[in-house]
Parts: C-alpha cells; structure tokens; sequence
C-alpha cells in the first residue's frame, strides 16, 4: 500500500435540504493512517458530509469515494472494514451490554472479543446492565466497543465527545489511540473540541456553514497561523489590509495582527511598517478562533490536492 | 524510570515540541541518563493520549540533535552526549536566541549589565543544579 494513500476522497460535495443548502461545497481527502479531525461548529454540515461520505445520504451533487469504492455503492465486504459511531451513541434499550456485543459480533467475521471487554471494561462497565439503564457516557463506551470490536481498517466517528464529561471524554480519546495502534488504520472524527484535536488530530479540516476553509495537516496549520506583536514609539499604528491577514487587536504599546504567513519570517505588509515586529506564539485553539473569526468568507489554504490517479493505482 | 512527562493543550508549545523539551530538561537534570530507554513511541501516546505520530516527531527531532539514539530493533536510549554540530553552526545558532535577547534588553531598558548579572545568575544556578 502506498503511504500516500487516499481512503476517503470527496469531490463536490452538495447536499440541499428544501431549499437550504446544508453542505454547499465539499472537498476532501482523508490520508491512510492519519487520524483526520473535521472541525465546525454546530450546524455547519459535519454529520450531513459524513452521513454522505458513507454513502447513507445520498448528495444532491458530487461524489465520494471510501476504501476505493464509490460512496452510494458501498458493498459489504467494505461496509464490513468501516466503523462508524454515530452521533448520540444509540442502543437497543432493553439489551443487556454483554448481549449487545453478541448481537453485534454475529455481523462481523472479525470481531474481537476482547476488545470490546478492553474497552466497555475501561469505561466501568457492568456486563449485566441494561443499555436503557446506561449513562450518556457509558453509553458512548458501549458504542465505542460495538465500533472498535470488529478492528475497522476505516474507523469514523462523529462528534464522539459530544455531551461527555471529562472523563468519559479521556477515555473517548484513550480508546481512540488504542484503535490506531496497527500501521495503516485511519480515523476520521468530528469536533468542535479544539483540545481533543490538538492531542489526537495529525490532519485537520474546518468545515463552516457547509464550505471547507483549510484542509491541511496540523502541524502546517499551527505553522502558518502566527501571531506579531507591533510596536512603533510615538504615532498609532495603521495595519494596512493585506492577503492573510485575519485579525488585528490593540495591545499595550502597539497592535498584534494575526495573519496565516507564507514564508518563515514575518508577512512583507507587516515588515514594511518600520514597526517593530516579533512574533508571538499562539495555541492551537487561538490560532483556530482566528482563523474562522472575522474573515469567515476567505479560504487561505490551499485546495484540496488533485486525484493523482498515478498513486491511486499503485495503492 | 524516574521520568515522568505531561503534557497540556491550550498551549502556546505544539505537543511535539512540550515532548522534546520535557525529554531535554531530563537529560540535562540527570533524571535520565545516557543509556537509559525511553518508552516506544506507542507506549508514550498511550500514556499521554496524543497521537502516535506526535510523539514520532519528538523522537525524531531529538535524535537528529543528538539527544536520543535509535538501535536497531532496540528502541530509543538517551544518547552520550556529544557536539552534533560545528563549532561554527553552534555559534550561528545560539545567535539568534542572543540577538533577541539583546533587542528585548534594550527595549524594556535594562542595561547591559544588569543583563550580564541577570544571564550569569542563571548560570550559576545551572551548575548548581548539576552537581
């Protein structure tokens, strides 16, 4: 298998509810072996692109393709390596957790008894309970072990830490890592908690009002999302407008513009002010609010790679 | 192993870097010691719950500056320490933290030395340190 490989694969995606548009353009490339965040607020399109991406909402147009097979014709051997935990952990109420995981067991070749007793374990789980009886948070470690049990190639997970308090949520993440502990899994999860994907996420994609706005490594994003502090002694300083920049704030004795940077130093617009210039560092999280604050309409990362049939044949 | 490592999120410091500067301060407080094993890179995610990839990183970035030394099948050991670069890329690269030292001295006006009493003094708590 070629490192490069795509498992998941968007191509204008639209999907239109009535009139209103819930997803308006999506393009998407999920790597092999990256644990892949897609990040938006509530009620930016998250579910209805994922429910599409698995080919259980048909798109009004465009289309998607997972493990190398066309999204609205998933057959099952593939539907088979794919785990999916929906949003809001459903079970089947008057089912006990132990019976849960037999019932589940039975649809997959695959399964991994002891997985599901890890992590159904790991979230202080009684065999014995009724799923009906169960907390929001133990009901998401019931469905986290039904979705890990069966060692999905591709595992998919939206909005996982939804409602969860911070233990629970720990142990989301935990299981999360756990699951990608054999070269080659790849996971795909919705959030809007930017902590979450600061700790788990190597690939990001944010996702507002039905549009992707950055598609791009972690690491990339972090590095060209910074963050200066200006300082001129005597008069104000006037921050000219410029391609990237994204806010600025008055601070003591000067302005800090934050701005997604091309090159290593400082953007040449902040340069030419005769200001002093030094950057500051940003978190993660900053460095998002940012990016989807004021400039919303502006989309500064690069588009999607290009299908590079050359590579997918290889894989 | 008496090393301990945490690492935050909401911070200014990527993951990787909040690693390898945890695994450099070890080194250089004696809390690890040449030879001394570090967890794989899976057992450290597990620990810290971050992404496998991140703590890869870390890893790779300290065993290119000559902290950590991968063996062949082994794992990764706390390397002896040894220059990894020229005396003059050294130089070239303490420069940089030094001039910023310098201009953000002379912007806040703190004299020059009132700097040197400030640096030395954080020297000699270093050798202190390391007896």
């Amino acid at each position: 298998m070629a490192d490069n490989e795509i498992v998941i694969r968007a191509r204008g995606l639209v999907k239109c509810f009535g009139k209103k548009a819930a997803v308006r353009a999506i393009d998407l490339a999920v790597p092999r072996g990256s644990v892949f965040a897609l990040l938006g607020r509530n009620g930016s399109g998250k579910t209805t692109a994922i429910r599409m991406l698995l080919g259980l909402l048909e798109p009004t147009r465009g289309s998607s393709d997972v493990l190398g097979v066309p999204s609205r014709a998933i057959p099952p051997e593939v539907r088979g390596r794919i785990g999916f935990l929906t949003e809001g952990h459903p079970v089947i109420a008057w089912m006990r957790v132990e019976e849960m995981g037999r019932f589940q067991s039975r649809f997959y070749p695959g399964w991994n008894e002891e997985i599901f007793r890890a992590v159904t374990g790991h979230f202080r789980l009684d065999p014995k309970a009724r799923a009906g009886d169960l907390s929001r948070g133990e009901r998401a470690g019931l469905c986290l072990g039904l979705t890990l049990a069966p060692e999905p190639e591709l595992l998919v997970l939206d909005d996982p830490s939804l409602g969860l308090d911070p233990v629970a949520r720990r142990s989301l993440l935990e299981a999360l890592i756990y699951s990608i502990r054999k070269e080659g899994r790849t996971v795909l999860f919705s959030s809007h908690l930017l902590s979450d994907v600061e700790r788990v996420a190597d690939h990001l994609a944010i996702l507002d009002e039905g549009v992707i706005r950055a598609h791009c490594p972690v690491d990339v994003f972090r590095s060209r999302v910074r963050q200066y502090a200006l300082q001129l002694a005597g008069e104000p300083l006037r921050i000219p407008d410029f391609a990237g920049l994204l806010q600025t704030a008055p601070a003591a004795g000067g302005v800090t513009v934050t701005a997604v940077c091309e090159g290593e130093g400082p953007p040449e617009a902040l340069l030419k002010l005769g200001a002093r210039v030094e950057e500051v560092p940003i978190s993660f999280e900053d460095a998002v609010l940012a990016y989807m604050g004021t400039r919303g309409e502006r989309r500064m990362f690069p588009a999607v790679p290009a299908d590079r049939p050359d590579v997918e044949d290889a894989a | 192993m008496a090393f301990r490592m945490r690492v935050s999120t909401g911070s200014a410091a990527p993951i990787h870097r909040q690693i390898r500067d945890r695994v450099c301060e070890a080194v250089h407080a004696g809390d690890l010691q040449e030879g001394d094993r570090l967890p794989s890179v899976r057992a450290l995610a597990e620990m810290l719950v971050v992404n496998p990839n991140t703590v890869a990183r870390a890893y790779a970035d300290l065993t290119r500056d000559g902290v950590l030394e991968g063996r062949q099948g082994k794992g990764v050991f706390v390397a002896r320490r040894r220059p990894v670069y020229t005396k003059a890329e050294r130089l070239r690269r303490i420069g940089e933290p030094l001039d910023a030292l310098v201009n953000e001295a002379l912007f806040l006006g703190i004299e020059p030395a009132e700097l040197r009493g400030l640096v030395d003094e954080r020297l000699g708590r270093l050798e202190e340190g390391g007896r």
